[in-house]
C-alpha cells in the first residue's frame, strides 16, 4: 500500500512547528502504524533527512507510551493504542495526518513526542495508598466482593497514555483522574485516604491547566483501556462529599 | 578470581531468617545520609526505590521512558506465583522452591531460590494492601490459577494484566515517595556508564534524552534494575527500548556477566508475518491452561483450513509426548517441541512457522463466556493483529524470545563483584537458572525490590560509614563523562550509509539462527566469527543523523545497538563453552535419544561468570560451582 503522510515536525518545545509531507511507499497491509512509521523513517534516513521523533515502547498496547493523533483522532481508528492500529484499516493512496497529542498541559518535546509529566504529578498528589513495605496483613484477611474488585480493576486498567485529555475540547484530564480515584477509592484499603486523595488529585489536575469536563465523552470514545465516562460522575460525587466535609473540618 | 556468593550458613530453610536476625542494620537517622542511585523503574527498580525511600534513604531513580509507569514489567500478562496455599492443594514454600529449582534445570543457586519462595507470600500481602485488584472469587477471597509447569494453583492474577497492576502498585508507591521528598525521579534519562571510585560503584553517567546533556550523578551505592537483553535478537517480546547498555557498561567496568546464553524462548507468541516486523507479541502462557496445542499429523495437511482437518489427523504433540503435564509443559520444552514439528514441515500459517492453540474443547466444556472472562483481552489483541477470530478458528502461535535468565553475577546480597554495585530483577542472573517458570519473573522483581535489597543493602553500606563521599567533579567522573562524549561523537561523525536498524536486524538474524532455540558448536563458532565483522562494519558505515545536543532517537538506538553488537558475541561464547543442554540452552550435540536436553552435572553444574578483558581480548571465564545441599539433582522429566 502507498500513502502520503502529513506529519507535524517541531524541533523543540520553544520552536514553531509545521506540517511536512512524506511518501510512505510499499507498506504491507499487515504492518502496524508504527511499523509504517519505521519504514518511512528508514527512507528519510536514506534520503539524508532526520527521522520523525515519536514515542513508543512496548508496541503491544499496554505501556501507554505511544501517542499519535491520526487524522485528528488520538490513537487513530479503532479503540486501541496507536501501536495497535494496522495499515489494513486505511485506504490505499490515502493522505494520513499525524500530529502529537494536542493539549496545553502536554507540551511538545520534539515532533510527535510530548511531555506528560503532568500525569505523574497528579499521581504524586494522591494517587496511591500509603502502605509501608512489610506492614501488610494477610491478603485474604480482608475479603473484597468480586463486583467491587471488578469495578476497581476496570478503573485500574487505565494506561495513562493521555488520549483522553488530547481528545477533549477542554483538554480535561478527568477520565484519567477519575480512573485512579475509582480504582483506589472503591477498595476498602483505599478508604482511609479517600477524601484527601480526590481533593488533592483534582486540585493538582487544575493546577496543571487541564480543563473541566463538559460531557463531550470524546475521552471515553478514544480510551484504549475502555474507562467509562461514568467514572467521572463517581469522582465528582466523591469530590463534592469531600469538599463539604472539608468545609466543616471533617475530611478523612 | 574466587566467586564467593556469601551464602549464610545453617540449614537451607533457616538461612534467610538467620541472615535477617544477624544482618547489619543502619539506624534511621543514618539512612538519610546515604544516597542510593537506582537505574530502571520496573518492578525491581520501582519497588526498591519506594521501599528504600520509605526507610529514609535519599534515592535517585532513572528511567529511559517518559514515566516510571511505562517500564516493560507492565507487559507481563499471566500472573505472579506465591506459596500461599490458599487452594489447599498441597503447595508450600518448599514446593515453590523445588519447582523453581527444577524448572531452572538445576542451574540456579539453592539459597537464593529458597529465599525467593519464602518472601513470595509477603509480596501478595503487600500488593493487595497497595490496592492491586487481583482476581477474586465470589466469596471475596483471592482467586488462583495453575500456570506454566506447576501442578498446584499458586498463581495470582489481575485479568491478563498482572504485570501492569503490579507495576502500577509499585509506581504509585514510588510516586508517594517522590511527594514525601525521599525519591527524586529522572525520566527520559538513560544510563551511559558506571563510575568506579577506588574500585567501588559510586556513580553513573547519564544522558538526558531530551536535551542531550551528558552528566554524572554520584551516590553511595548503585542499583541496576534494568531488565533483560532479549532485544539482542532484534525481534523479541520486549519493548523496543529494552537494552543491555547499563549492565553491559558495568561489565566493561569489571562486573562479571553470569550465564549470558540462558535465554527463555516463550512458546506462545503471535508468529512473524514479514520482514517489516518490529516486535513479536506474546500471548500469555496462561492460555495453555485451556488451549490445546496441535499441528496436522501429515505435512500435506498443513496448508488446509484447521476446520477441514479431522480430529484423528491432528497431532496434539504436547499431550502425546508429556501425558502428565500435557499443554502445560514448561516453556523451553513447549518451544522446542514447536520448533521440531515445524522443522518436520508440519507447521501452519505463513512460512510454516506456527502451531495451533485450540480453545474449542474449553469453549464446549465451559462456555464461551468463561473463556471470554479469562482471556477476553488476549483474544481481542490476537484478532486485531492477525484479523482472525480465535473463538472460531484456533490461534496460531510460535515461540519468541521473551526473557533472559542470564545477567550480572550477584551474591546473596544481590551485590555484584564490584563493591557497591547491586543488581536486581531480570538484570541479575540469580534465580531462574537455565529456564524461568511462568509467573516467576514478577515474583523475583518484587521480591528483590520490596523484601531483599532493603535487608541486604546494609551489608555494604554499613562498611561505608565515615568514608569520604564521592566527588562528582573528581577524575573518575570527568573521565567517564569524557568517554561517553567521545563515543557519542563517534556515532554521530561516522556518517555512513546504513541505518542502525539494518545492523540490528542483521545481528538479530545471526543470534536467532545460531544462538536461538537450538545451538551447535559449528553455528556458534560461525556467529563468533561473523559478529565482530558486523561490529566493524557498524563503526565504519553506520548512519546516525542529527545532533547530540537534542532529542535524538536515532542516536539513542545507535548506542544500544553498539552494545548489543558486543554483547551478542559474549552470549555465543557462553553458549559455546557450555557443552551440555539445560533448560533454555539446547545444544543439539547433547541430547537424549528421544530428543530431550542432556545435562552434564559433573562438568557444568556451575554459574559461568565472564570477565571483560579488553576490547579485542577474549573474556575470561570464572566458575561458581553450584552446591546443592537440599535438592538431589534429577533429570528434569515432564512426561
Amino acid at each position: 500500500m502507498n500513502f502520503t503522510l502529513r506529519v507535524w515536525r517541531q524541533n523543540g518545545p520553544d520552536e514553531a512547528g509545521r506540517f511536512e509531507d512524506y511518501p510512505a511507499k510499499n507498506i504491507p497491509e499487515d504492518a502496524s502504524f508504527l511499523e509504517m512509521m519505521d519504514i518511512v523513517n528508514e527512507d528519510l534516513i536514506a534520503g539524508g533527512i532526520e527521522p520523525i521523533n515519536f514515542d513508543h515502547d512496548c508496541r503491544e498496547g499496554i505501556c501507554g507510551m505511544c501517542s499519535l493523533t491520526i487524522n485528528g483522532v488520538p490513537h487513530g481508528p479503532g479503540r486501541g493504542t496507536t501501536c495497535q492500529v494496522y495499515m489494513r484499516k486505511f485506504e490505499d493512496g490515502q493522505t494520513i495526518t499525524v500530529e502529537p497529542w494536542r493539549a496545553d498541559s502536554f507540551p511538545v518535546l520534539r515532533d510527535l513526542a510530548v511531555n506528560r509529566a503532568a500525569f505523574d504529578r497528579i499521581i504524586q498528589a494522591g494517587g496511591f495508598i500509603s502502605e509501608r513495605s512489610g506492614s501488610a496483613p494477610d491478603a485474604n484477611a480482608l475479603p473484597i466482593p468480586k463486583p467491587v474488585a471488578d469495578i476497581s480493576m476496570d478503573a485500574a486498567a487505565c494506561i495513562g497514555c493521555g488520549a483522553c485529555a488530547a481528545a477533549c475540547p477542554n483538554s480535561s484530564a478527568m477520565l484519567f483522574v477519575s480512573a485512579k480515584v475509582v480504582h483506589l477509592g472503591s477498595l476498602p484499603q483505599g478508604k482511609p485516604e479517600k477524601d484527601r486523595r480526590v481533593l488533592n488529585m483534582v486540585r493538582q489536575m487544575d493546577a496543571e491547566g487541564f480543563g473541566n469536563c463538559s460531557n463531550y465523552y470524546a475521552c471515553e470514545a478514544v480510551c484504549p483501556a475502555h474507562i467509562p465516562a461514568a467514572f467521572i460522575a463517581r469522582m465528582n460525587r466523591e469530590y463534592s462529599v469531600a469538599s463539604i466535609k472539608e468545609t466543616i473540618g471533617a475530611t478523612i | 578470581m574466587i566467586l564467593d556468593a556469601h551464602i549464610p550458613s545453617g540449614p537451607l530453610d533457616k538461612k534467610w531468617t538467620s541472615y535477617k536476625n544477624s544482618g547489619k542494620i543502619i539506624n534511621p537517622a543514618n539512612k538519610r545520609k546515604f544516597k542510593v542511585l537506582i537505574v530502571g523503574s520496573g518492578l525491581a527498580g520501582a519497588s526498591a526505590a519506594a521501599t528504600l525511600g520509605e526507610q529514609g534513604f535519599q534515592v535517585e531513580c532513572f528511567c529511559y521512558q517518559d514515566s516510571p509507569r511505562r517500564a516493560h514489567s507492565i507487559a507481563a500478562q499471566g500472573g505472579i506465583n506465591a506459596a500461599k496455599n490458599y487452594q489447599n492443594d498441597g503447595d508450600s514454600v518448599y514446593r515453590l522452591f523445588y519447582d523453581t529449582i527444577k524448572g531452572g534445570d538445576f542451574r540456579s543457586r539453592e539459597a537464593n531460590v529458597h529465599r525467593l519462595a519464602e518472601v513470595s507470600a509477603d509480596i501478595i500481602d503487600q500488593c493487595v494492601a497497595q490496592g492491586v485488584p487481583f482476581a477474586r472469587e465470589y466469596g471475596g477471597l483471592l482467586a488462583n490459577r495453575s500456570f506454566g509447569g506447576a501442578q498446584v494453583s499458586r498463581t495470582f492474577y489481575a485479568r491478563g494484566q498482572t504485570g501492569q497492576q503490579l507495576l502500577l502498585g509499585a509506581y504509585q508507591a514510588l510516586e508517594a515517595q517522590v511527594t514525601a521528598g525521599t525519591v527524586k525521579m529522572f525520566p527520559r534519562t538513560e544510563m551511559m556508564d558506571l563510575v568506579l571510585v577506588d574500585g567501588h560503584a559510586k556513580g553513573i553517567v547519564v544522558r538526558d534524552m531530551v536535551t542531550g546533556e551528558i552528566r554524572a550523578h554520584s551516590g553511595d551505592t548503585v542499583l541496576l534494575c534494568t531488565g533483560g537483553y532479549g532485544n539482542v535478537f532484534y525481534l523479541s517480546t520486549n519493548a523496543k527500548g529494552c537494552n543491555v547498555t547499563a549492565t553491559f557498561r558495568a561489565y566493561k567496568r569489571g562486573a562479571l556477566f553470569g550465564n549470558p546464553c540462558f535465554t527463555q524462548i516463550h512458546p506462545t507468541c503471535i508468529p512473524v508475518s514479514g520482514e517489516y516486523q518490529s516486535k513479536l507479541t506474546l500471548m500469555s502462557e496462561s492460555l495453555r491452561n485451556d488451549g490445546r496445542v496441535w499441528v496436522p499429523k501429515r505435512k500435506e495437511d498443513s496448508a488446509k483450513e484447521p476446520s477441514q482437518i479431522p480430529e484423528d489427523a491432528r497431532d496434539y504433540y504436547l499431550e502425546r509426548k508429556y501425558p502428565c503435564f500435557g499443554n502445560l509443559a514448561p516453556p523451553d520444552i513447549s518451544s522446542r517441541s514447536a520448533k521440531e514439528v515445524c522443522d518436520e514441515g508440519r507447521g501452519v500459517g505463513p512460512g510454516g512457522l506456527g502451531v495451533y492453540l485450540d480453545f474449542s474443547d474449553a469453549i464446549n466444556r465451559l462456555g464461551r463466556h468463561v473463556i471470554e472472562e479469562r482471556y477476553g483481552n488476549l483474544f481481542e489483541m490476537y484478532e486485531n493483529i492477525t484479523a482472525e477470530n480465535a473463538y472460531e478458528r484456533p490461534m496460531r502461535i510460535y515461540p519468541a524470545v521473551h526473557y533472559t535468565m542470564g545477567g550480572l553475577w550477584v551474591d546473596y546480597n544481590l551485590m555484584s563483584n564490584i563493591p557497591g554495585l547491586h543488581v536486581l530483577g531480570e538484570a541479575n542472573f540469580s534465580d531462574h537458572g537455565a529456564n524461568r517458570l511462568g509467573a516467576s519473573a514478577l515474583m523475583q522483581g518484587l521480591a528483590d525490590g520490596y523484601f531483599v535489597i532493603p535487608y541486604t543493602i546494609g551489608s555494604y553500606l554499613t562498611g561505608q560509614f565515615g568514608k569520604k563521599k564521592a566527588d562528582p567533579s573528581s577524575a573518575p567522573f570527568t573521565d567517564a563523562i569524557a568517554d561517553v562524549k567521545s563515543r557519542v561523537g563517534k556515532l554521530l561523525s561516522t556518517k555512513g550509509k546504513k541505518s542502525v536498524d539494518t545492523f540490528h536486524r542483521e545481528l538479530g538474524h545471526i543470534m536467532w539462527e545460531k544462538c536461538g532455540m537450538a545451538r551447535d558448536k559449528a553455528g556458534l563458532e560461525e556467529a563468533i566469527a561473523k559478529i565482530p565483522q558486523l561490529r566493524e562494519e557498524f563503526w565504519k558505515d553506520v548512519c546516525v543523523p542529527g545532533k547530540g545536543e537534542t532529542y535524538n532517537q536515532a542516536l539513542e538506538k545507535a548506542g544500544r545497538v553498539a552494545d548489543f553488537l558486543e554483547f551478542g558475541e559474549l552470549m555465543c561464547r557462553d553458549a559455546l563453552a557450555r557443552n551440555e543442554s539445560c533448560g533454555g540452552h539446547f545444544r543439539t550435540e547433547y541430547q537424549t535419544p528421544d530428543g530431550e536436553a542432556l545435562r552434564d552435572d559433573e562438568n557444568y553444574a556451575h554459574v559461568a561468570a565472564w570477565e571483560f578483558k579488553g576490547d579485542n581480548a577474549e573474556p575470561a571465564l570464572h566458575k561458581e560451582p553450584l552446591v546443592y545441599e537440599e535438592v538431589k539433582l534429577a533429570t528434569r522429566s515432564y512426561k
